[in-house]
């Protein structure tokens, strides 16, 4: 398979000298460096590519919703739906608009979900991508509603759909609408499938909680990025209630391959490709020689 | 009545659970077992039961009354295997062309290790799908607490019913606070502003129906009424829905109820 992202190698000037750990490095401008959760390595931003794989341990950074889209679909031909969703903040909670306002601001997006039309492998696909950093990418209304359009939208047009899951579960400040969402999305999710439609959904770190508990539990076909935390309850939660410490690798991907509860785990530089032969065997594209 | 007054009167030990609802209600209840993946989850009981002499498929999720019956039944906290198994009857249902009511009291979906090596997420994203899929009629009735995830993979239904003192959320008000204020000493607080009380839902069109319950009402005696209540309307509704699928409008008006929020 020759993967057009790979990174080319090419000398560049060495980077700055990387802030010792734990002291401060008042040379090194803000933003430069960024820490590997898994290998605690600080590694030069520039040396993450589209992937943003650490170069020193192989392991994942959490990608935004916007990265993505950027490796999963064909160049150019991502096309977001251009629905103005608005949060009507259904329990009037405190300060919530607010708390949405900065949350705006800090990440860009309106809400947790970025949803389009777009080509994967040639093929044409609904594709929804949540993302982490809009307060935990928790299920809201909008994120719902933007989910069930999403579905709705690919159902009307023959479409398949691909959902990249990455949340925290339910938006606690929207209370019992969040559990709707749950339902809603649901509801959409079966009638897209009534019709005979592929949906896949692929299981990133984090996924927990009410989105672990309905749609991403739901594609015809589940895959995983490896080592993704994927539950039902969090690992702390769990700690909690059982008084006692979880096993290594607990709820990871590869334990729910183990127990039987995703289908597939790919790599980040694998999964467009994993996605494209999934769509083409699912009557996507021209069929299953193309 | 606070809305944490509420929450502790849902929670009370001596309050009707599933079982009395479903003993008072139905007749000549026949208890059905087993998920046929893993085995049999007590929180969970389910089978058939006649409503006005017409068979009816009656689910429900099961506190304890006692220590030794909680631990049996696991306080009310449903494994995967309790979901697949109300999953499994309510399939059963749809193929016998006979109604289904669930009746819900749990804190939640159980939280351990088992239960996620079983597939916490899963068995309920399934219930949820597959709810929102079968084409016989579903009332739930939440008679205690509706707790979360593990309150909704049985309340995916038709209409959903509460009574008057019987709480739904999206978690309890303790780890709301915990949650989002960083302490759970502020549950009173936070059962104020997540609008969990039958009033509320109703407003919120989350519920259809509240079903009065006497003032200061302890042990199942005092719930007679709401016993009659649940049985006249009930029927009546099934009936209904019953004409409904008939008609082909079933699921299409399912779908709408949720699509709504
Ligand atoms: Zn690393």
């Amino acid at each position: 398979m020759i993967n057009i992202f790979k990174k080319k190698k090419y000398i560049t000037l060495p980077p700055p000298k990387p802030p010792e750990a734990g002291g401060a490095a008042p040379s090194v401008p803000e933003g430069v460096w960024v820490k590997c959760a898994h290998c605690k390595k600080a590694v030069y931003k520039k040396n993450l590519d589209a992937f943003r794989i650490c170069p020193f341990c192989g392991g994942y950074f959490r990608m935004n919703a916007r990265e993505r889209v950027a490796i999963t679909a064909d160049e150019n031909t991502f096309s977001e739906f251009g629905w103005n969703i608005e949060c009507k903040n259904p329990i009037g909670f405190p300060d919530y608009e607010k708390k949405l306002a900065n949350e705006r601001q800090k990440t860009g997006e309106s809400d947790a979900v970025v949803a389009g039309t777009c080509e994967i492998c040639g093929i044409k696909t609904v594709l929804c991508v949540m993302d982490s950093n809009f307060i935990m990418g928790s299920l809201g209304t909008v994120e719902g509603e933007r989910l069930a359009r999403s579905f709705d939208c690919a159902g009307a047009n023959g479409l398949p759909v691909v959902v990249f899951t990455a949340s925290g579960g339910a938006r606690m400040q929207e209370g019992i609408m969040s559990l709707m969402q749950m339902a809603k999305v649901s509801a959409a999710v079966g009638e897209h499938g009534a019709k005979r439609l592929f949906y896949a959904s692929v299981l990133t770190n984090p996924t927990t909680g009410g989105v672990t508990a309905s749609f991403a539990m739901q594609g015809d076909v589940i895959l995983a990025e490896p080592k993704a935390l994927v539950g039902f309850a969090g690992p702390r939660v769990i700690e909690q209630t059982i008084g006692q410490s979880l096993p290594e690798g607990f709820q990871s991907a590869e334990f729910l391959l183990e127990h039987g509860f995703v289908d597939h785990i790919a790599g980040r530089r694998e999964m467009k490709a994993a996605l494209g032969s999934l769509l083409r065997m699912h009557g996507g594209g021209k069929g299953c020689c193309q | 009545m606070r809305a944490i007054d509420r929450v502790k009167a849902a929670r009370r030990q001596d309050r009707p659970g599933a079982a009395e609802f479903i003993g008072a209600v139905f007749d000549g209840f026949i208890e059905l077992h087993g998920d046929r993946v893993f085995g049999d989850d007590k929180a969970v009981i389910g089978g058939v039961a006649f409503l006005d002499c017409r068979p009816v498929t009656v689910i429900g999720i099961q506190k304890g009354k006692t220590v030794d019956e909680n631990i049996g039944r696991n306080f009310g906290m449903p494994h995967p295997e309790g979901y697949r198994k109300a999953l499994r009857l309510m399939r059963q249902a749809e193929k016998f062309g006979r109604p289904v009511v669930t009746f819900i009291n749990t804190p939640g979906a159980y939280c351990g290790i088992g239960a996620e090596e079983r597939g916490q997420g899963e068995a309920i994203a399934r219930n949820i799908l597959e709810m929102l899929r079968i084409d016989t009629p579903i009332v739930a009735v939440v008679v205690g607490e509706g707790g979360s995830g593990g309150a909704l993979a049985l309340a995916a239904a038709d209409e959903v019913w509460m009574l008057e003192n019987a709480v739904y959320y999206i978690s309890s008000p303790e780890s709301f606070s915990a949650i989002l204020w960083k302490t759970a000493a502020k549950s009173e607080q936070a059962a104020e502003v997540m609008r969990l009380t039958s009033g509320d839902l109703l407003e919120l069109g989350v519920i259809e129906r509240v079903i009065s319950e006497a003032e200061n009402a302890s042990g199942p005696a005092d719930f007679q009424g709401c016993f009659d209540a649940l049985k006249a309307t009930l029927a009546e509704k099934l009936r209904e829905l019953e004409e409904r699928r008939n008609a082909g409008e079933l699921l299409a008006k399912r779908r709408e109820r949720f699509a709504g929020f």
